[in-house]
């Protein structure tokens, strides 16, 4: 089975299974699977040791390849995408509005979903994470049903997820046995994947922040933008471009000397606290580099956060398709509800056909990522439709509701500003 | 388990009928969109060919069960564990967008495939069947007065008590191989005051002296596909050639006709993705003549806006065809698919002309000239987001499923 046992005992010791009545399918599923034990809790600014020593890193087997056009989840997926998103509609939808104001996501709710075991998708289960084989697929499922209840808290919950997927996926058997350990305890660090740069027409394979090599380690210096959680993260994974190999990938541990934060909000995602990280002659030692610094690490790595961001951007469109639908038939102009024109139904039926096309064409670049097959030229079609058609979708979510969509009695101009925000961000998240 | 990968099972089908496409239906293009209204002669050994692939199975009814070819019946039994099944809807589809990657308009005028069958194959008893069955039937549904407003017809069968026959009166448009086919399976009401309930389809043999051809349209594209006009004047037609039952039944009857394109929107959603693709195909090539190279990581506002608008018209393309495999896919296992056929289709139809013209613009000259059939393409493309149901009346059909609003709330 795809996903693991430990992912549906994660959910199972939450609330969400038991308002949604999936408490004993959950139960039967999860028959015979033995409690994770504790850990104990760390504080903030941690020190990341390794606890035993692995002779060669862990990864995720691929997910057999199937033969059979297929849109059916495997159950145990069904399962974790209905109780992430009944937590997202009754936990997140609620305190977005006020979570987008002061630019942060409640503790109490990265808490929750931590207990949903979200950084644990993407580590292979002998290091203690919760699916045995990769799946991108379980990771689009559960973001698009976090995203649904709110984009900016959603990607403040997956953000350090971003991280351990990264090391699970690249990191060596040392990184592995250092820095995931945390990832699936019970206090799970704050973390970021930093990849964008501030400046018009950014391109993540020329980036501007440097590495070289200096006495045996490496020395970075540079600024990202939007990154998220910056604030609070305990490690970063930087991108930036290796002195004589290209763009590379670097764990930073947040007390590093030469770190420092600037607030950056933007006009959207804005629960996701984003920060610039700024980085003045940052030494770190030879161990800090991700994945050898191949350049077919980092593109996937590219690939992947723009997947992550389809993802998001999907959960958050149905979120528009709901609200819009149900408020064109109760607002009522010339005498009947709006709904009755064409004008204004044909819209609705845009916004359905244009968001189920990005869902099946993020599901296919998603598979392709499980079965090992090539996904790049995937992606960039999901994003291109992510950039434009769901923008689109966010814009006439306002317009569908006139005035009324353009203040914030209404979450749709929060979601006009977090679609805007998904098609262009790069990094931050990971499937 | 999630999968959209094209299942290697149809690949043998798929290469057969790209083959065909390239070497039967490619080769003709331009000949027979120069010759309106001219048979097109080299299809006859192709349609026997493909009858012949199809009682071996070995196209799967790529031929293309032509517009009518998926059905819900005759897929395969499940074929894994979990149920899940990839049946006739797809196998017709995929032959299908490699057909019309080679032709739409001679795909279309293929003998013996069309809608007539499909109408045929759906409702006829066992006795008509036989009679009808492997024949080449068109469809007659439109009228000069009534559209995609279909229940409107005005085509009336009375029934003649004393000889046992049915006569119909009226006036039949845009009848797909109208003039080429066996048979015309017209569509009339038993009395118009009962609306859609009364309107039943009638096999008429098309050498029926009251059946007379009024005249073949000059079209815009799909000029190899023959579109007839035909004026009913006391056209008797024996009782045994109504399909279905006679009875007027108050509900449901009509909205089982209207079922059929649950079937077949997916197809012709399919034919805009093959018609797309090549399009997209031969603008690559062009690019990749001029030296552009279409890049999928470089982010596209940092490519040449030659290659961002072709990962944007890819991006548009792949959107429609996954819609469209889903809603065959749907159709396959028997889930209700009303709603994503007619988004497919909705999709797939103004995609295929949105990405046709705007690869005539990028090609300049050369895909706006006749030197090349990027042209024709262009012009073949417009009819997908036209006929088995227009664009407005998809979305119609999507805004009332999703709102839940009658025809009467949402006209």
């Amino acid at each position: 089975m795809a996903v693991g046992l430990r992912a549906l005992n994660k959910v199972a010791s939450s609330g969400a299974i038991d308002r949604l009545g999936l408490r004993d399918p959950v139960v039967s599923l999860i028959h015979g699977a033995t409690k994770q034990t504790a850990r104990t809790a760390a504080t903030a600014g941690r020190t990341f040791a390794a606890a035993q020593r692995l002779s060669r890193p862990a990864r995720q087997p691929r997910a057999k390849r199937s033969d059979l056009f297929d849109l059916t989840p495997s159950d145990e997926q069904i399962l974790l995408r209905d109780s992430v998103r009944e937590f997202a509609l009754a936990e997140l939808r609620g305190v977005a509005l006020d979570a987008d104001a002061s630019c942060t996501t409640p503790p109490e709710l990265l808490g929750q979903a931590n207990e949903l075991g979200l950084t644990m998708i993407g580590v292979p289960e002998e290091l203690g994470g919760a699916v045995q084989e990769r799946s991108a697929t379980t990771t689009v499922l559960m973001s698009e049903a976090l995203a649904q209840g709110d984009m900016g808290i959603a990607a403040a919950c997956l953000a350090p997820a971003a991280v351990s997927t990264a090391i699970s996926l690249w990191g060596d058997a040392q990184q592995q046995a250092t820095y995931l350990p945390e990832f699936v305890g019970e206090n799970v660090p704050a973390a970021s994947l930093a990849v964008m740069e501030p400046r018009p027409l950014f391109d993540p394979f020329a980036l501007r922040t440097t590495a070289r090599g200096s006495g045996g380690g490496y020395v970075l210096d540079g600024v990202k933008a939007l990154v998220p959680r910056a604030g609070d993260a305990e490690v970063f994974v930087v991108a930036a471009d290796l002195e004589g190999e290209g763009p590379s990938l670097f764990i930073v541990e947040s007390k590093t000397d030469g770190i420092s934060l600037e607030p950056e909000p933007g006009m959207g995602v804005r629960a996701a606290a984003t920060q610039r990280l700024h980085l003045e002659n940052v030494k770190l030692p030879a161990t800090a580099l991700l994945g050898g610094g191949e350049r077919d690490v980092y593109a996937d790595c590219v690939a992947l956060s723009r997947l992550a961001w389809c993802a998001l951007a999907i959960g958050t469109g149905q979120a528009v398709l709901d609200y819009v639908s149900d408020y064109v038939k109760d607002r009522r102009a010339f005498g009947e509800p709006v709904s009755n024109r064409q004008a204004v139904a044909f819209a609705v039926s845009n916004i359905a056909i244009e968001l189920d096309g990005l869902r099946l064409t993020t599901y296919r670049a998603a598979s392709r990522v499980d079965q090992g097959l090539p996904f790049h030229r995937e992606v960039a079609l999901a994003r291109r439709l992510c950039a434009d058609r769901l923008m689109a979708i966010g814009s006439e979510g306002v317009q569908l509701l006139g005035g009324h969509g353009y203040v914030k009695e209404h979450p749709v101009e929060r979601w006009y500003r977090d679609l805007r925000a998904a098609g262009i961000m790069e990094g931050a998240l990971l499937v | 388990m999630i999968n959209l990968e094209t299942p290697k099972k149809f690949n043998q089908l798929i290469s057969q009928a790209h083959q065909v496409a390239a070497e039967v239906l490619r080769t003709n293009s331009r000949k027979y969109d120069t010759l309106e209204h001219e048979y097109p002669k080299e299809l006859d050994m192709l349609a026997a060919a493909i009858d012949g692939l199809n009682e071996g199975g070995a196209l799967g009814g790529a031929g293309a069960g032509a517009v009518g070819g998926g059905s819900s019946n005759g897929s395969a039994k499940a074929e894994n564990g979990d149920g899940n099944r990839n049946g006739s809807n797809m196998a017709s589809l995929l032959g299908l967008i490699e057909m019309c990657w080679g032709d739409v308009g001679l795909l279309l005028a293929m003998p013996r495939q069309g809608l007539g069958q499909a109408a045929i194959a759906a409702v006829a008893n066992e006795e008509q069947l036989k009679r009808f069955g492997g024949k080449w039937a068109a469809m007659a549904i439109t009228e000069p007065e009534a559209g995609s407003d279909s229940a409107a017809i005005r085509t009336t069968a009375v029934l003649d008590e004393k000889t046992g026959e049915y006569v119909l009166n009226g006036e039949k448009i845009f009848v797909t191989s109208g003039d080429r086919a066996d048979l015309i399976v017209v569509w009339a009401t038993l009395d118009r005051k009962q609306g859609r309930a009364a309107i039943k389809s009638f096999v008429v043999e098309r050498d029926n002296p009251g059946l007379k051809l009024d005249r073949l349209e000059h079209k815009l594209g799909i000029r190899a596909s023959d579109t007839a006009n035909f004026v009913l004047t006391d056209c008797r037609v024996p009782k045994e050639n109504l399909l279905g039952s006679p009875e007027i039944a108050p509900k449901g009857g009509f909205s089982g006709v209207m079922q059929t394109f649950d079937n077949t929107r997916p197809l012709v959603a399919g034919m805009a993705i093959g018609v797309a693709r090549a399009c997209l195909e031969a603008t690559r090539e062009h690019l990749r003549e001029a030296g552009i190279e279409v890049d999928y990581d470089t982010p596209p506002a940092l490519q040449s806006a030659a290659a961002a608008e072709y990962i944007a018209m890819e991006a548009d393309w792949e959107a429609a065809r996954l819609l469209t495999l889903q809603a065959a896919w749907m159709a396959d296992n028997r889930k209700p698919n009303s709603l994503q056929a007619s988004m497919a289709k909705a999709k797939a139809g103004r995609m295929g002309t949105d990405v046709a013209l705007r690869c005539v613009a990028l090609c300049g000259a050369t895909g706006f000239g006749e030197g090349e059939l990027m042209e024709k393409w262009a012009r073949d493309a417009k009819i997908l987001d036209l006929f088995e149901g227009t664009q407005q009346i998809q979305l119609l059909i999507i805004a009332r499923l999703l709102l839940g609003k009658t025809s009467a709330e949402l006209k």
